[in-house]
């Protein structure tokens, strides 16, 4: 059995000895040392689709963009609709380069008339912070408070019963707002907002702060620490892109199957690229016909054998029983009744392109 | 960290029960432990002829795939049917009902490339682990 190395330097967030206290498997991830796993993925898979599961994502980046949307630059820098956004409400989106492809899919938050808070991927903090820089004008004023804040997410169908103790009246929260809270006396923002399909909230609080409200929290009997192992697992199975696999710089949100998060009526960088080029492959979302998981890299083949497309994300999925991948699909390719292959030419195992999500018992909307 | 005191082992965490000239092999606790979920074992065929180390068997996890080889050369008579429907069986008894196939040996002198039980730990102790 080969086992694979790591990467050797990384940051580190504000709770990496209660995870190493706790058990934790920790490995580098975007240049982070992060819990992987704390049990194993599969009981810790089951708990937070049944009851409640409390993740470090620190790692992620936030900016803070004061100023005016438009006129300060920040409207044209996103893909979203940003200037009607109601105060304390979040939307996703994406940040294009000027050939059309992805720097960083983001979350946009409206604190105040003139002021936003930016969430974007750990591993792309330093360049997005860097296009923001460029492409905001002198009437916007911008702040990375990424190594000030902390974030924890609270996920699963009791995360509401359990985060209300803490945070009296988050339980009024509506899918994608968010609000200033306080928990134990230290100021919070909490978003309802998540990586997994099930109900959950994102806590952003200050650095040093976290190590307490993360043990407060865990205090809490109902409440399970989760690895990123995990995480990964959950929003494949609610198809949710990773940036690094379904998005990247070379990839347009348009063959990603962002359409959803682009408003093609306001102008944004990298617009004009990614209407006037045909999209040449699109997402495609397969089951495996057995336990046999997809894995990235794995190439994507037809009934002939013929290589058709490239698989950017594979994992076996509990809720299924079975393998299920992400890849991008030739747009010219044909299948016969959506059955594929993926592997290689030698060894190829069978599965189904299907409709997203995989996972559709999911407590978000609850 | 569990090591079966009579079994030999390979350097790539393979364990090998060899009776007459049946070679029964799996995978360490130090392997399961370092896989976590076994989700899929893709057993080889029977009757294949395999050589002392080549690559035979994949067993994946939730979040990999790992390479197994071939602790000793020779013709695969017999392969665990149970692990395609019950692969956590890895997990929970390696050295027993989590077996993989078994092989007739070809070449018994080839026994003499893996580790007993005792150099098997000083390795894993090598490993840091």
């Amino acid at each position: 059995m080969s086992l694979l190395p790591t990467e050797i330097s990384f940051h580190h967030t504000p709770l990496e000895d209660e995870h190493i206290a706790l058990g934790a498997k920790m490995v580098g991830f975007g240049g982070w040392f992060m819990p992987l796993q704390y049990e194993n993925i599969i009981s810790e898979w089951e708990y937070n689709r049944k009851k409640v599961s409390i993740f470090d994502c620190s790692h992620m980046g936030e900016f803070i963009i004061k100023g005016e949307a438009v006129i300060g630059g920040l409207d044209r820098i996103v893909t979203q609709t940003i200037a009607d956004m109601p105060l304390k409400t979040c939307r996703y989106g994406a940040m294009l380069n000027d050939s059309g492809g992805v720097i960083d899919d983001l979350i946009v938050y409206r604190k105040a008339p003139q002021e936003w808070m930016i969430v974007v991927n750990a591993a792309n903090i330093e360049k997005a912070a860097r296009h923001f820089r460029a492409h905001l004008n002198h009437n916007a004023h911008f702040e990375d408070i990424s190594f000030k804040t902390a974030k924890l997410d609270l996920q699963g169908p009791q995360s509401r019963d359990v985060l209300k103790i803490f945070a009296p009246g988050v339980e009024k929260l509506n899918y994608y707002t968010f609000d200033q809270f306080q928990i134990l006396g230290i100021p919070c923002l909490i978003s309802r907002t998540g990586y997994t399909g099930e109900l959950g909230y994102e806590i952003y609080c200050p650095w040093e702060k976290c190590k307490e409200i993360w043990k407060s929290i865990l205090n809490n009997d109902t409440v399970k620490p989760t690895g990123l192992g995990v995480r990964d697992v959950l929003r494949v199975e609610m198809c949710y892109s990773l940036y690094g696999h379904e998005l990247e710089e070379n990839i347009s949100p348009l063959e990603a199957g962002l359409e959803k998060f682009i408003d093609e009526q306001k102008e944004f960088i990298g617009r004009r690229a990614i209407l006037s080029r045909q999209p040449l492959r699109r997402i495609v979302y397969f089951v495996s016909a057995s336990r046999k998981s997809p894995r990235a890299g794995h190439k994507i083949l037809d009934d002939q054998g013929q290589d058709i497309g490239e698989v950017t994300s594979g994992t076996f999925s509990p809720a299924l029983e079975k393998g299920i991948g992400i890849g991008f699909m030739n747009i010219m390719a044909k299948t016969v009744e959506n059955k594929i292959f993926f592997g290689d030419q030698k060894n190829k195992a069978a599965a189904s392109v299907v409709q997203r999500p995989f996972y559709k018992g999911g407590s978000l909307k609850a | 960290m569990e090591i079966e005191e009579n079994y030999l082992y390979t350097k790539e965490h393979e364990w090998v029960s060899i009776e007459d000239n049946i070679a029964t092999m799996g995978i360490s606790d130090y392997a399961q432990e370092a896989l976590g979920d076994v989700t899929y074992v893709e057993l080889p065929q029977e009757e294949v002829e395999v050589e002392q180390f080549e690559q035979f068997v994949s067993v994946e996890s939730v979040k990999a795939a790992s390479d197994i080889y071939a602790p000793m050369g020779g013709k695969v008579t017999e392969v665990n049917r149970k692990l395609e429907d019950t692969p956590a069986l890895i997990n929970k008894d390696c050295y027993g009902k989590g077996w993989i196939a078994k092989i007739e040996v070809r070449d018994m002198d080839e026994s003499t490339n893996l580790m007993s039980a005792e150099e098997y730990r000083n390795y894993l102790e090598s490993l840091g682990a």
